[in-house]
């Protein structure tokens, strides 16, 4: 090989290598996040690893149900229920769009069926019934599906025995379904008078966003209510208050920390630790009742129950 | 003489070709006191009957919309002027026993048709001063805890429980926010489903979102004619649907607000008529008839011990909704 054929194959390999074309716009953010509150960039497979956390600032950004799910529930362990119920349109709805064009647009952004995914589960090994709201679908509005599967996992918790857990995120209720959106909040509630008078616990889990219709029902119905730091919590939406009372509001105010400071939720608990929380929680009151004998913690047998189905 | 009638009613803007024909009868009717004269007397009684008719086609046809604005008649009667109207000699009680007394919240024991009850009220204001202590009828938290209180009440001596809904919706303030509406509310709607007395729900103008059903998880619902009851008011749906202040008619109307069309959906047990043209033009009449349709449900309920009456409501909302179920 002389000298001119070398220089040749050197170049041939370069071009060769520069080939590869560089990231398109959307590949590049699929790849990296920007914080919202810090403006720092993040590399996306980091940021995942961390629950979505932005590691300076703390951030917590919005996770869908399926990753809140993988995040909170032993790998593996939950089975889904009531999957099979699906939004029908009783009023006929049509604004700017049908409602059944609206509910396929929903479905293709989010991948869920319905703003609410529900199923059993083990939580560090302390089985319970666990539904998780997904703001990604329908800005997880409640209509009839996500009121009835709300009220089944209670019935079901019921049924065996079961802790409930129920992570909220949502704008309130569909306006697309009209009244039977709003008796949602009277089924949901009422159901839940049966489970505290069988005594099971139940922990509501508050994240960002929870207003309206959601908030005013069971989310805030919990034995303990958990929300997660940063959130935006509320009945009435920001805008909505300002315009009523004619002056800017706060900029903490309907955080989950002024909740805290108010004594609206028993405690502000980062994403890591959730999982920990639920259970240490579950696990305190899987005690029996005084005056029984220790036959081992109820959490443990209903786990049995669970994996046995 | 329809036409005299009329005047001290505030007319609304769908019966505008009511009010000209009204002051046309007036006109012709003062010319004819001043000279007597046959032909303008059958002229005149002429157009009253074209009036009548006019009105009676008028209110049978009436619009989502319609049905709205009489619904928010300022002249239309609230729950005070039903309590008088029922019991004279009603006993109002006041507060919550945390710190506050919400006016938006009336709370009330009364004998109405022979039965001692528990009623309790969402209040709009009268006149402005009144309004503005009431906040146009939107509770505040200690509004709800008020009925809560009153609920249990009920609860411990046994007492029928009659709840008049007219509110635009809870009030969206910010203390209300930080004394915790939202939790008053889902513990409102979960004491309620639970009582073991009877309990009926009147809607006799707005029933507005949470705010109304607060005081709505009852065994029956009954709502007068002109009355709406919505998930969130039409212009809220307007603005957040179509993005625009002007589209509240059609939201009105996809949103199936009115008492017929809830009547039709299964929501609404009674709908109760009101006289022609809506509660304000005969406030006694409309009084007495929704009075004596809640007493005949109080009867009917009473029938029942009290694990079928929480049966009966807890039932009742739990079939409510429509969805699709595939085999699993």
């Amino acid at each position: 090989m002389d000298l001119k054929e070398w220089f040749a194959s050197r170049r041939q390999k370069r071009e060769a290598m520069q080939v590869k074309q560089p990231l398109t716009t959307e590949e590049y953010c699929a790849l990296w996040t920007q914080c919202f509150q810090c403006r720092e960039l993040l590399y996306t497979r980091d940021l995942r690893n961390n629950f979505h956390v932005c590691p300076k600032c703390q951030y917590h950004f919005r996770i869908g149900a399926e990753e809140r799910i993988e995040q909170i529930c032993d790998a593996g362990s939950f089975a889904e229920l009531f999957s099979n119920l699906e939004s029908a349109d009783p009023l006929g709805f049509v604004d700017t769009d049908t409602y059944p064009n609206r509910m396929m647009e929903a479905t293709r952004k989010s991948g869920l069926k319905e703003a609410v995914v529900t199923g059993t589960c083990l939580i560090e090994g302390t089985a319970c019934a666990l539904a998780v709201m997904d703001f990604g679908h329908f800005g997880g509005s409640m209509g009839s599906v996500v009121g009835e599967k709300t009220t089944r996992l209670i019935e079901k918790a019921l049924e065996l025995s079961l802790p409930l857990v129920i992570v909220s995120s949502s704008g309130g209720a569909r306006m697309q379904e009209g009244i039977f959106s709003l008796m949602q909040m009277a089924k949901t509630s009422s159901a839940l008078h049966s489970l505290h008078k069988a005594g099971l616990l139940y922990i509501s889990v508050l994240t960002e966003p929870t207003f309206g219709g959601v908030t005013a029902s069971f989310a805030m119905l919990g034995d303990f209510i958990i929300a997660e730091p940063g959130a935006r919590i509320g009945f009435a939406g920001r805008r909505v208050i300002e315009q009523t009372i004619r002056q800017k509001l706060p900029n903490e105010f309907q955080t989950a920390e002024h909740l805290l400071k108010h004594g609206q939720v028993d405690m502000v608990v980062e994403r890591s630790r959730l999982k920990e929380v639920l259970n240490r929680l579950m696990s305190f009151h899987a005690r029996p009742p005084a005056g029984q004998p220790h036959n081992g913690p109820r959490g443990r047998q209903a786990a049995e129950t669970v994996s046995r189905r | 003489m329809p036409a005299q009638l009329e005047k001290k009613i505030v007319p609304l803007e769908f019966e505008q070709p009511l009010m000209l024909l009204s002051q046309q009868i007036e006109a012709l009717e003062k010319q004819l006191a001043d000279n007597p004269n046959p032909d303008l007397e059958a002229d005149i009684s002429q157009l009253h009957e074209q009036y009548n008719h006019l009105r009676r086609s008028l209110y049978a046809n009436l619009r989502p919309i319609d049905h709205l604005a009489i619904a928010r008649h300022p002249q239309r009667p609230y729950t005070r002027d039903y309590f008088d109207r029922w019991d004279p000699q009603w006993i109002e009680v006041h507060g919550d026993r945390q710190g506050a007394d919400d006016p938006a919240m009336v709370a009330a024991l009364l004998t109405l048709d022979g039965i001692g009850v528990v009623a309790i009220g969402t209040q709009k204001g009268r006149t402005l001063r009144d309004k503005q202590q009431c906040n146009f009828g939107m509770p505040q938290p200690e509004g709800y805890r008020k009925a809560l209180r009153l609920f249990h009440h009920a609860e411990k001596f046994g007492l029928p429980v009659v709840t008049l809904i007219d509110t635009p919706g809870a009030y969206p303030g910010m203390a209300a926010e930080e004394h915790n509406q939202a939790q008053a509310i889902a513990m409102n709607l979960r004491e309620l489903s639970a009582l073991s007395v009877p309990v009926v729900a009147l809607v006799t103008g707005e029933g507005g979102s949470g705010g109304a059903l607060a005081i709505g998880v009852t065994n029956r619902i009954l709502m007068l004619e002109h009355s709406v009851y919505s998930v969130i008011s039409p212009e809220g749906c307007a603005s957040i649907l179509w993005r625009s202040g002007e589209k509240v008619a059609e939201a009105a109307q996809a949103m199936k607000i009115t008492a017929r069309e809830l009547f039709s959906l299964k929501v609404v047990d009674e709908v109760i008529d009101e006289p022609l043209g809506g509660a304000h033009h005969d406030a006694d009449f409309a009084a007495r008839v929704a009075g004596q349709a809640i007493a005949g449900h109080l009867r009917d309920l009473g029938k029942m011990s009290g694990d079928q009456l929480r049966e009966d409501r807890q039932s009742k909302f739990r079939r409510m909704g429509s969805f699709i179920e595939s085999g699993s």
